[in-house]
């Protein structure tokens, strides 16, 4: 009786399956208990990468829940490949439609902004651009000019206050978050991923800057409440920008 | 720093599990490692701390490269994504070693997270054998196979593991990784003797020696049921395996593998000395 990987793999993640036939104990015994190791070096293992990797959504729905849902989520989403730093990509659609915290409205967007850190955390170095260099640039040039952005720079945009959420979980001394639409901008100066609170103004003109906008047009999609002095001084400060054309 | 043929040879002398949060401990320490060992995924981002913390270290170390995600004893194809990434790694990091594991983890462009076992027949070994001529053919190098801890075996199987890594090792040309903890849990779960298995390995083409903590369970009939966590010390048993080993073998890297609850610094530190009391006491 050959086993194959498929009759293998099946009982795996399916804990209703019986081992398969073929495997077997010491004394020849069908390996069920011996079996069921496997089963749960992969669950153990996926649920120990899932939560190392959404502390904060842990936080929010409690462990022994979070610990559940991953066994859902494992089974539904197993990875896709053996990097498991980037495992749990489908953990925000996942959470906009699994039922027990579908009431939880702003949870999908606290996981896109934890799975936004660990990118940006793994992403390709990028040598920022003098913090001089847009002073250089002649005024006439000024609103033509296009910025290239470091791969670890992300942006999310919620109705919900993720930002607040998130600092509120993981600094003790942050205030309270308040009810209302919040954008967040991850950069990564160094090594360590930083959020950043912004405006919607602002974060409609890092949305056009990233999609190769010229200065003036992104300034214009964003309108009156735009205070690109500040912004600008933002995205150097963290070496954000690459590179001016 | 070392030179470049220094950090080309891993030297037969304790090395280390390379985690992270020890980063400062072996920057800065004064217990003697020969060696760090890391495990390839790890390092397979684009940049960011994991990548520039590899690079300070190749400078100071013989790094090894431990893959766990190639699947090489998968039934369908070694995925070609995964494996222009580790040539990625090695070409860059040139390590001193690159070694991975007789199991597979893989299947229906599922990764499982776990070394799954296989049966020991004809047609495994024709299929592992062609996945490390890839291996070995892309890389350019000669990689190491590692023998696997098993909880129960395959009524199919026709022959012993050792065999059947000596004909992989004399198929291929590749080289073995002998960890003696798989060893000794595979021989308490499939009730063999660890010394025999020992005899019958064949030591010669041993680039390096594996050491790591298992935990204790027992099956349905009561039988010890040992599992491989690297979670914990290793065991006094699995110690004099190693010396029986190295008696045999002669000196040999040696690796002390903490991968789950990692301890702090110092109770590494203590595996690492014992590691060298086991090797000084191998007649020269």
């Amino acid at each position: 009786m050959s086993v194959s990987q498929t009759a293998f793999t099946a009982g795996l993640l399916d804990a209703t399956q019986a081992a398969p036939e073929g495997l077997v104990n010491p004394d020849g015994t069908p390996a069920t208990k011996r079996y069921d190791v496997y089963r749960n070096n992969v669950a153990v293992s996926l649920s120990d990468a899932l939560e190392a990797a959404f502390p904060v959504v842990r936080k929010l729905v409690g462990e022994d829940f979070f610990r559940a849902m991953s066994g859902v989520y494992l089974r539904m989403h197993p990875p896709a490949s053996p990097l498991m730093m980037f495992y749990g990509e489908a953990m925000p659609q996942f959470l906009t439609r699994f039922d027990p915290v579908k009431h939880l409205s702003y949870l999908p967007d606290i996981a896109k902004l934890e799975l936004a850190m660990r990118q940006s955390y793994h992403a390709a170095d990028a040598d920022p651009i003098d913090a001089n260099a847009i002073g250089a640039v002649a005024p006439t040039d000024l609103m033509g000019l296009r910025m290239t952005f470091a791969p670890s720079t992300t942006m999310i945009k919620s109705d919900h206050p993720v930002y607040g959420i998130y600092l509120s979980n993981t600094d003790t001394s942050a205030p309270k978050p308040v009810t209302q639409p919040e954008c967040v901008l991850v950069t990564r100066p160094q090594f360590d991923p930083q959020i950043h609170a912004i405006s919607a103004a602002d974060a409609t003109c890092i949305e056009s800057l990233i999609a190769g906008q010229p200065l003036g047009v992104a300034m214009t999609n964003a309108g009156a409440e735009l205070d690109l002095g500040a912004l600008l001084g933002l995205l150097l400060q963290q070496s954000t920008i690459t590179q001016l054309n | 720093m070392l030179d470049d043929r220094a950090r080309r040879i891993l030297p037969a002398a304790p090395g280390v599990g390379y985690k992270p949060q020890h980063y400062s401990d072996i920057i800065n320490g004064a217990d003697p490692l020969g060696w760090l060992e890391v495990h390839a995924e790890n390092y397979m981002g684009a940049g960011g701390r994991p990548i520039a913390q590899l690079r300070h270290l190749s400078e100071r170390f013989p790094i090894s490269v431990h893959g766990v995600g190639l699947s090489i004893g998968a039934e369908g194809d070694l995925d070609p994504d995964h494996l222009s990434r580790l040539k990625h790694l090695v070409e860059w990091l040139n390590p001193a070693s690159f070694s991975e594991h007789l199991a597979w983890s893989t299947h229906d462009s599922h990764f499982l997270n776990d070394l799954l076992p296989l049966p020991y027949t004809e047609a495994t070994l024709a299929r592992v054998c062609a996945h490390i001529d890839q291996v070995q053919t892309t890389l350019g190098r000669q990689m190491l196979l590692e023998n696997p801890s098993s909880y129960l075996a395959f009524a199919e199987s026709t022959m012993e593991e050792t065999a059947f890594l000596a004909e992989v090792v004399k198929r291929t040309g590749c080289g073995l990784l002998l960890d003696v903890n798989n060893v000794f849990v595979s021989a308490t779960n499939l009730k063999t003797s660890p010394q025999e298995y020992i005899d019958a390995f064949p030591l010669a083409a041993v680039g390096e020696i594996h050491l790591g903590g298992h935990d204790e369970d027992m099956d349905e009939t009561g039988a010890p049921l040992l599992i491989d966590s690297h979670g914990a010390a290793v065991v006094d048993p699995v110690w004099a395996l190693l010396d029986y080993t190295l008696a045999r073998s002669g000196p040999k890297p040696l690796l002390v593998e903490w991968d789950t609850d990692v301890p702090e610094w110092p109770v590494l530190a203590a595996e690492i000395a014992r590691a060298h009391q086991a090797l000084d006491a191998v007649p020269a």
